[in-house]
């Protein structure tokens, strides 16, 4: 732990710690992590590639681990390649301590696989394919699909347009009692 | 200055216009969409020009961001970082707002409904609050920077040397420092007063960063420049000797900060079961964890009743009070005394662990002991009432946090939405539990629809309602027969009780306790099978099912304690029998003594040989405690045997099995997250109620806690499997808070009936020779309490002014529930208001669209027509105002539908003479629109 420390800098470790939901052991833990996936690779590289960051377990098996990458990914190229900053980043929203706002607004985000700021049909129906699994089975009929989205847009596209929103997003996120505790990842 | 800059824009924009409508008619057929949202573009700029721009609060934020996106060259080029940063800032927030055409024409009603939403629900506010202001400080900023910049830039060159390293980071000070170097130094209050506002602000930007969705690039910026200001600038903000006592203060401050952080950060390492948690949480979701968070919660209320009893009451009583065997409560009797070191009799809590601190028995009466004069009853009697309003505190505080954080209210309004945005558990980080949730998912997504669609029609209803009666009688049969078993056991027990415990086996020992656990294990899976019968909905059937066991656990409980009533009914008896043969004893030995030889020493007799009462108090707390022991080790061994074995089984023998065991019937198990809870909840009962008579029941508890959380830690991760049933974990938080409340409040009930209405025991207890327990009360407060307090006291117990606050009380709650219910209805009423606002805005942005579309086509035409035509042409568009239904007003309306009006002023080519007085009323019409909307 000593050495990781002194790798990230005091200066640095407490900057990361007023600027994150994280605590110092959190951001210690969360650095030995992101140099374990770095260290295979040569050292120079600042970002760790996708593949490589959702090869974590506790991404592995998330259904929107891409998504998850895409959205807090800073990097030019669009690849999900994650700095640590981005890690960091990642972590504070996923973290215990984080509030609702930032919560919601990176799950609106995960949410909008089309990146157009709003969660119409299309964003709806990807989201229920990538809930009910991959496998034929679980999947619902397109005739369910569609009961499910007009459903759906009915309780929450408040000012019906036809689309779900980032506030009505937030409207309908702030009161369902299970999203802050499952809304969380942790190293 | 950002007015200014977007005066700039409009011109720009403007101009390209202009370069476009020359070109002719056809190059504007081709380009009509891009025109189309430069007109929205521009439409908005003429607004504000006309709003003239100073409610930058909402205004500036809503500014598209296509415009943004546009000016930011020329913004780099200023090469201000700040201006740069707000761009950036812009931009996530258009990101997220407004990106696409449809977008940009809902982008009013969002605004809106964004509004309505703050009213609606007060966190919700809070939070849009929060981001909003991000861009409207900076405004504000930008404007003090022009006009404070002298005082900063003085300050500044005050602490060059100090802060000379931090310079290069930032251009824009820099370069005002080199400005206000020039300048003399004068400081007016205003300036002060300037200066200091932005440093708060900066500060609370500090203090609020985390919370803003930017990545950590722009964020650590921010930061660093916002601390550089802050520090810069701070120190500037005192003068003279009040400029070092502010500096000392703020450096306090930051030492302050600092250490909050550390002390979180030590408050989060000390929190025990981190990682376990964390560790079963990836492996099987939020719910099964959420069992362990629960018995965590439980641990650490039971530490603090342990430490209460054991700290206030054991340790002062064995340090300070009278040894073993100076007194008889304090010594084993003479008949006990051959085998009071048995193991099977210490198991039982008989013999030395009888006679010691654990139970209630041992304390002795004397009012203050040892050198600090210490009140032990009182102190007693007040741990006592302590450890059960301590509970009831903690319980009421979690149920009203977990009620606060559930958002109240309209609970199914979002049932879908629900299940789709927050089904997922993010912590899930195993493809089995992964593969499970998807299933869970996948049904009840089916459900819901299944549900939505059959909510209406229900076949045969009778045949259902007839197996549901039947159901539910069968559950009554088996309450009522164990509720019989146990009262005929406990009768049974006291039989063998009164013949001598020796000469019965060891299950008659233990009936009571075997029949109780052995009734808990099976029982729940009875109602299991009757509740098939019913065909309820999985969910309702959970909850059925729990409330059956709950009701069965109950009325053991409460069979359990009315047999014990009986049977400290019969030891007052005995007691009664007893004080009589004493007293005769007494006057025996005294005689004897006198008739043999009257000058003798009063012979001793030896604390052992003296009788004594049955001592029901310690009775009751040795029931308890063996029935917490049983109860533990019940739950361990069905625990190694029921999972552990069954999973060692499963594992080892589908090698050599005829069909797949792990697949098949026998499986592994599962881990039954409500079953724990439920008896977890039940356990703490007994302990609430026990507790007054066995100090030692928390200290045991916490020891029983403490094992099962490392066993059922191991058991969970080495032989149990993902639920396939998905039972959320904080949905039904409350609703195991509210039966810990409910078994509280029962729990208490007997134990607070039986220090109120029996008397103590006359020879054991701290209590012994009062009529009444909380005679203790009583007697501290006529003696230790000065003689006016005890007068204040009895006056305030007067029922003359507990009925009043009784009353005052009871319409307090009256009143705080009828202001929920009313919020609740405005919330409803809000909602709904909003709706239907939402349906009139878009009714006027389609008849403004219309409009637009008209006057487009009017413009088309006075284009084309001759010019000597067109005075004629801008009198009848007056008169369009009125009269929609023109055939060409249709015509256009069919493809330009729902943009918002476009005012047209500007882009008419040529000396048109109707020219000056277009813009004026389409920059009327804006503002107005959104004055409605607002």
């Amino acid at each position: 732990m000593g050495t990781t420390a002194s790798q990230l800098g005091k200066d640095l470790l407490s900057e990361y710690q007023e600027l994150t939901f994280l605590t110092k052991q959190e951001i210690l833990l969360a650095h030995k992590r992101y140099s374990e996936l770095l260290s295979k690779e040569d050292r120079n590289l600042t970002s760790v590639p996708m593949e490589k960051v959702l090869s974590l377990p506790e991404l592995k098996s998330n259904p929107f681990r891409k998504r998850i990458c895409h959205v807090f990914s800073t990097s030019d190229m669009k690849d999900g390649s994650l700095t640590f900053e981005d890690f960091l980043d990642l972590l504070s929203a996923f973290s215990d301590s984080a509030t609702l706002e930032i919560k919601s607004h990176y799950a609106f985000r995960i949410f909008d696989f089309d990146d157009d700021g709003t969660l119409d049909g299309g964003d709806l129906e990807k989201l229920v394919n990538c809930l009910t699994g991959k496998t034929e089975d679980t999947r619902l009929t397109p005739e369910e699909m569609r009961q499910l989205i007009s459903n759906i847009l009915e309780e929450s596209d408040i000012d019906k347009d036809g689309t779900v929103n980032l506030s009505e997003f937030q409207h309908v996120i702030s009161r369902s009692p299970d999203f802050v505790s499952s809304f969380k990842i942790v190293l | 200055m950002t007015t200014a800059m977007s005066l700039f824009f409009v011109f720009t924009a403007d101009e390209e216009d202009t370069v476009i409508d020359s070109d002719g008619r056809q190059e504007r057929a081709k380009e009509k969409e891009r025109k189309k949202e430069r007109d929205r573009k521009r439409r908005r700029n003429v607004a504000r020009r006309a709003s003239s721009a100073r409610k930058e609060g909402k205004e500036l934020e809503d500014r598209p961001g296509r415009e943004e996106r546009r000016g930011r060259k020329k913004r780099d080029k200023e090469g201000k970082g700040k201006g740069g940063e707000d761009e950036r800032q812009e931009e996530v927030k258009n990101d997220t707002v407004a990106k696409t055409q449809k977008n940009f024409s809902n982008e009013n009603t969002r605004k809106l409904e964004q509004k309505e939403i703050e009213v609606v629900g007060e966190e919700d506010g809070d939070t849009e609050e929060k981001r909003k202001n991000g861009r409207p400080e900076k405004g504000g900023k930008k404007e003090d920077n022009g006009r404070g910049e002298t005082v900063e830039k003085k300050q500044k060159k005050k602490r060059v040397e100090t802060s000379a390293e931090h310079e290069s980071s930032e251009e824009e000070e820099d370069e005002e420092e080199k400005v206000g170097e020039e300048k003399p130094e004068v400081l007016s209050p205003e300036e002060l007063e300037k200066l200091k506002e932005e440093v708060d602000e900066r500060k609370k930007l500090i203090s609020t960063l985390r919370g803003k969705p930017w990545p950590m690039r722009k964020k650590l910026l921010t930061l660093r420049e916002s601390h550089e200001f802050v520090e810069k600038y701070e120190g500037a903000l005192g003068k003279g000797k009040s400029r070092k006592l502010y500096a000392y203060k703020v450096m306090m401050l930051k030492k302050w900060m600092k250490f909050q952080r550390d002390f979180e950060n030590f408050k989060t390492a000390c929190v025990p079961w981190e990682m376990k948690i964390k560790e079963i949480e990836s492996h099987f979701g939020s719910s099964v964890a959420s069992y362990f968070i629960f018995l965590r919660w439980m641990y650490g209320i039971n530490m603090i009743l342990f430490g209460l009893t054991f700290g206030l009451v054991m340790v002062p009583e064995a340090l300070m009070g009278r040894p073993y065997g100076s007194m008889p409560r304090k010594t084993v009797p003479r008949a006990d005394e051959a085998n009071a070191m048995d193991f099977a009799v210490l198991w039982d809590f008989g013999g030395y662990a009888q006679y010691s601190v654990l139970f209630y028995g041992y304390y002795n009466s004397q009012r203050a002991i040892g050198w600090l004069k210490f009140r032990m009853p009182l102190s007693y009697f007040l741990v006592g009432v302590g450890t059960v309003a301590y509970s009831y505190m903690v319980v009421i505080r979690t149920m009203a946090r977990n009620a606060n954080e559930d958002g109240g209210g309209d609970n199914n309004s979002f049932n879908f939405s629900w299940k789709m945005f927050t089904s997922w558990d993010y912590l899930i980080g195993n493809p089995e539990t992964a593969d499970n949730k998807f299933a869970s998912i996948t049904t009840s997504f089916k459900e819901a629809i299944l549900e939505e669609q059959e909510s209406r029609k229900d076949d045969n209803i009778h045949l259902t309602r007839f197996l549901r009666v039947l159901a539910n009688f069968l559950v009554l049969c088996c309450l009522a027969g164990s509720g019989y078993l146990i009262y005929f056991v406990v009768r049974r027990s006291q039989k063998f009780a009164l013949e001598g415990l020796e000469s019965h086996s060891w299950w008659e020992r233990n009936e009571v306790n075997m029949v109780m656990s052995l009734l808990g294990m099976f029982c729940p899976m009875l109602f299991d099978v009757i509740s098939a019968l019913e065909n309820y909905h999985p969910r309702i059937a959970l909850q059925w099912q729990l409330g059956r066991i709950f009701a069965l656990f109950l009325g053991n409980l409460y069979t359990f304690i009315i047999a014990l009533m009986d049977e400290i009914n019969l030891k007052r008896e005995e007691e009664e029998v007893l004080k009589l043969n004493m007293t005769i004893w007494e006057a025996s030995l005294y005689n004897g003594t006198m008739g043999a030889n009257s000058t003798a020493p009063p012979i001793t007799v030896h604390p052992a040989d003296i009788p004594r009462g049955p001592c029901w108090e310690t009775m009751v707390g040795q029931e308890f405690v063996r029935l917490i022991v049983s109860d533990t080790m019940t739950t361990y061994i069905t625990l190694l045997i029921g999972d552990f074995l069954r999973a060692v089984l499963v594992r080892f023998l589908n090698y050599c099995w005829c069909w797949d065991l792990e697949a098949g019937f026998p499986s592994y198990s599962e881990f039954d997250v409500s079953g724990n809870v439920l008896g977890l909840i039940f356990n703490q009962g007994m302990i609430w109620m026990g507790a007054f008579y066995a100090p030692c029941l928390p200290a045991l508890n916490v020891l029983r806690l403490h094992v099962s959380m490392y066993l059922q830690c191991w058991a969970v991760m080495c032989c149990n499997v993902p639920q396939e049933r998905v039972f959320k974990a904080s949905g039904s938080n409350n609703f195991y808070m509210a039966m810990l409340l409910v078994i509280l409040f029962l729990s208490t009930l007997p134990a607070i009936y039986t220090i109120v209405t029996i008397p103590p025991s006359f020879d054991c207890g701290p209590f012994s020779g009062k009529s009444r327990m909380f005679d203790v009360i009583q007697e501290t407060l006529e003696s230790d309490f000065p003689a006016w307090f005890g007068k204040v006291f009895s006056y305030a117990s007067n029922p003359g002014l507990v009925l009043p606050f009784l009353l005052l009380m009871v319409l307090a709650i009256y009143y705080l529930q009828s202001t929920s219910k009313s919020y609740k209805q405005a919330n409803l009423e809000l909602k709904k208001k909003l709706q239907t606002q939402n349906e009139e805005n878009k009714k006027k942005t389609k008849m403004a669209a219309l409009k637009a579309a008209m006057d487009l086509e009017e413009a088309q035409k006075a284009r084309s027509e001759a010019p000597r035509q067109q005075r004629k042409n801008n009198a009848s568009q007056q008169s369009y105002t009125g009269e929609k239904n023109t055939v060409t007003g249709h015509l256009v309306s069919s493809f330009v539908f729902v943009y918002p009006p476009a005012p047209r002023g500007h882009r008419i080519p040529g000396p048109l003479p109707g020219n000056q007085w277009q813009p004026a009323p389409s920059v009327q019409r804006v503002p107005n629109s959104q004055r409605h909307r607002v």
